[in-house]
């Protein structure tokens, strides 16, 4: 087939709206559909933190308004114990799978995986559509039980049964608000699933010639280890949520063990099952999520301090591996989460010595990333301040995974503030940082404007202040002993910890606040924004090459030749022709071969 | 020669460009079933898809064998003896399905056509089949609930059972096309996919049907 051929297919235009934008194949709209749906659900858990935040602080204080969305939760504002716990799931659901697994991923991923390896769409497009409406409809799925009978889940983001799978004997949220919790997760798996499909496909079969495998960006890299992951945990949780279904909705006794007595009543009808199968099922898939969740931003953080560094990624090879280990280590380490769940001794070892060794290639990881500053001449940008920051906080929460990672200072720190703050760095606060330096460095090419670099700065060092004074308080919480997943702190040995709480509330209120101004430079930029150029931070790779360079382009060299000795600018496009050709040649065969 | 192949395959994709008419058009369709392309993304799509389902009945038979380790109640279930013959059907229908291919490369089209037809009805039977055996058990009052070996019994059959479904729509697609597809004109990779996706089925049904012999 020539390509004059392939001209001649007219790219039949897009009928009208609804075809455009709604209903779109195209892989850039999806991706953008993708991450405003991230947005809007980051906005609303916020909301829910806030409540959250704000109970826990001045419990006896009624929450205007918050009586309207729930009269039985919130009689007069007043929240009860169990809806703390129905906002609590919701926040946490919404975070890490529609926030946390659609943006850097599905978002950022659609639009820039087939730009950044010369492909023109995804392998399966209609496909891709699929996956996006299947999310959306979990997403709908989840928010309805806000108005279901008896709000929503109360088991938290993890769904332990037997809470999970008893029906509403176990609270208010157990009966309608749980099912649609199900359903929502395992409709988010299948469309995760149908998207981690795409993605994989596309990289391995769509890359443009001479773009072999050890020249993709580190992002592309990373999209791709994380969908193979996706792939392959997102699937275990799938079948747990059958499984779950089935005993709320069928009888069956997979997780309910006999003999429960709930709320004074004896639980008859379930015998034999194991709450311990829904964990190993859950964390199965649980770890790897958390790596889904980060892998994409560590990508893009390295992408963004070579290209702002002025400086070749230091360490490309070992970050290529470094990402391979960790999405394989990350099918080993589940029962790290498990180590009070009465385990066999030998195997929370194992467990232990598995969690230490993955922490291998995260140390590699940022010892690149300092070696790729070292040096180097910075480019102090919005985007490259908040993948500076995504190191720092990802060094603050993961070192703390050492500690919890030893099953006998975990028995001591389970289920206390010490996780929460350890997870909400490590892997929220971490990924947060990578959505936002993904959003300033792409959006002038997403949208064809610039963002407001000062507010952007303002937005940045309120975001840094703010996310260490909320969690960082809360690692001397969790070694005080405070409890996690409880409403309020009555004990009498919580109440010296009431100041630190208050500090804590205060503080997440005006990190909140600081988001308005991000959300106000999106908005703004996209309709305000100064033009953008066709490659405004100088960077190298396809996504930047200017569109009238034509559909099939050919790669010559890596993704970071950023101060090559003896060209004459600072940087060198993937596509761009080497003097000789010889090169070229050789890639060129390369790209075939893999 | 790389730059060509790399144009087909988009070419294929951007079939999926918003049109709609095209959800089971052979050439230059749906999922990159295109005869003519040389990288038929469907074929790495369903490799891929299958190293899914495999995680997904993992999942389900490693938790069988945890559950069944756990206690007192796991009361065995005899099993119907129309699994034996569903099995045999089964096997029978890749074969018809390996024998279509191969006449299909044989030139023959009226041998291909009517292999093609007995896989789908194969297939077809093999479903009836799974269906009498739930209806023998429930017969016998076995139901879901009843204990733990039964209610993983109709979860394999029916999680296996859907998912064949899916492989069954694909002959279909193949069926409804069969005579485009002798004279060459299209679904190559169909094919290809199919008899993949197809196999795969059988496989791991005698995976499941194993491990329901030895827990169930
Ligand atoms: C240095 C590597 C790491 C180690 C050694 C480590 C270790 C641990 C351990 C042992 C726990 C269980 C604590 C408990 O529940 O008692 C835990 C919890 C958690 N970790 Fe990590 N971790 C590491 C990195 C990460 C990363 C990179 C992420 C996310 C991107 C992450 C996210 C989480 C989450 C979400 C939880 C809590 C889940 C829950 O109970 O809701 N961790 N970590
Ligand atoms: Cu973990």
């Amino acid at each position: 087939m020539t390509p004059t051929h392939s001209q001649a297919i007219p790219r039949k235009a897009a009928r009208g709206f609804l075809r455009k934008y709604v209903f779109s194949t195209d892989h850039q709209i999806i991706g953008k559909q993708y991450y405003f749906l991230a947005l809007f659900s980051a906005l609303v858990a916020m909301l829910l933190s806030w409540l959250m935040r704000v109970h826990l602080a001045w419990p006896r204080l009624a929450i205007p308004g918050l009586g309207e969305l729930s009269a039985a939760g919130a009689p007069n504002g007043m929240m009860t114990p169990e809806y703390y716990l129905s906002l609590l799931t919701m926040h946490g659901t919404l975070m890490i799978f529609f926030v946390l697994t659609t943006a850097p991923q599905s978002g950022f991923g659609n639009c820039f995986l087939p730009a950044q390896i010369g492909a023109d769409e995804m392998a399966f497009p209609r496909l891709n559509m699929l996956s996006f409406w299947l999310t959306f409809t979990s997403l709908g799925a989840l928010l309805s039980s806000f108005w279901a009978r008896g709000g929503p889940a109360t088991s938290g983001w993890t769904a332990y049964p037997p809470l999970s799978g008893l029906g509403s004997i176990t609270g208010p949220g157990e009966g309608w608000g749980q099912s649609l919790w199900i359903i929502s997760i395992a409709l988010f798996c299948v469309g995760s699933l149908l998207g981690a499909l795409n993605f994989i496909t596309t990289t391995l079969d769509l890359r443009a010639r001479g773009m072999t495998l050890m020249r993709m960006p580190l992002t592309a890299w990373a999209w791709f280890v994380t969908a193979i992951l996706m792939l392959l945990s997102f699937a275990v949780l799938l079948a747990a949520c059958v499984l779950l279904m089935l005993d709320r909705a069928a009888g069956t006794s997979f997780f309910i063990p006999a003999g429960l007595i709930v709320s004074g009543q004896m639980i008859q009808g379930h015998q034999g099952g194991s709450p311990l199968l829904w964990e190993h099922l859950f964390w199965f898939f649980g770890h790897p999520e958390v790596y889904i969740a980060i892998l994409p931003a560590m990508g893009l953080t390295s992408h963004l301090l070579s290209c702002f560094a002025r400086k070749p990624v230091f360490g490309y090879r070992a970050m290529v591996w470094a990402t391979i280990a960790i999405g394989f280590l990350g099918f080993l380490v589940w029962g790290h989460h498990m180590f009070v769940s009465g385990m066999n001794p030998y195997s929370a070892f194992a467990f232990s010595v598995l969690t230490v060794v993955i922490a291998v290639p995260s140390a590699v990881k940022t010892f690149n990333w300092l070696g790729t500053l070292w040096g180097g001449r910075l480019r102090l940008t919005t985007a490259m301040l908040f993948a500076l920051g995504f190191v720092s906080i990802f060094v603050s929460g993961g070192l703390s995974g050492i500690f919890l990672a030893e099953p006998p200072v975990d028995v001591q720190l389970h289920a206390t503030y010490f996780v929460v703050a350890h997870f909400h760095l490590v892997m929220g606060m971490a990924a947060m940082f990578g959505i936002f330096s993904g959003t300033y460095f792409w959006f002038p090419k997403m949208f064809g404007r610039m963002m407001n670099e000062t507010l952007g700065k303002i937005h940045f060092i309120l975001t840094f202040i703010g996310a260490y004074c909320v969690f960082m308080p809360m690692y001397f919480l969790g070694m005080a002993g405070n409890v996690r997943r409880y409403a309020q702190f009555v004990d009498p040995y919580l109440q010296p910890l009431m100041p630190l709480h208050r500090f804590i509330t205060v503080a997440a209120l005006g990190l909140g606040a600081a988001q308005m101004i991000f959300v106000f430079n999106l908005f703004g930029s996209l309709f305000g924004g100064e033009k953008a150029g066709e490659n405004p931070w100088e960077a190298t790779t396809l996504e930047w090459v200017a569109a009238s360079a034509g559909k099939d382009l050919v790669v010559y060299r890596g993704a970071y030749e950023y101060a090559v000795p003896g060209k004459e600018k600072d940087y060198v496009m993937q596509n761009a022709p080497d003097a000789s050709g010889s090169r070229a040649e050789k890639g060129a065969r390369d790209g075939n071969a893999n | 020669m790389a730059t060509q192949t790399k144009l087909s395959v988009l070419e294929e994709t951007r079939g999926g460009d918003g049109d709609g008419g095209n959800w089971g058009e052979g050439s230059r369709g749906r999922f990159g079933w295109d005869p003519g392309a040389a990288l038929p993304v469907g074929l790495t799509g369903i490799w891929i898809a299958m190293a899914s389902i495999t995680m997904f009945f993992a999942a389900f038979t490693s938790a069988m064998v945890v559950r069944a380790g756990l206690g007192a109640d796991w009361t065995r279930v005899a099993l119907p003896h129309i699994l034996y013959l569903n099995t045999a059907i089964l096997l029978a229908s890749s074969l018809t399905l390996e024998l279509s291919k191969h006449c299909l490369k044989a030139g023959r089209a009226g041998q291909f056509s009517g292999w093609l037809f007995a896989t789908a009805g194969l297939g077809i039977a093999f479903l009836a089949g799974q269906l009498d055996a739930w209806r023998e058990l429930a017969a016998r009052g076995v139901y879901l609930a009843r204990n733990p070996a039964c209610s993983f019994f109709y979860l394999l059959t029916a999680a296996h059972g859907i998912h064949l479904a899916g492989g069954l729509l694909a002959l279909f697609y193949l069926v409804a096309r069969h005579r485009r597809i002798a004279e060459g004109a299209i679904g190559g990779t169909a094919l290809k996919v199919t008899t993949l996706y197809w196999h795969f089925m059988d496989i791991l049904w005698l995976y499941l049907f194993l491990m329901l012999i030895l827990w169930v």
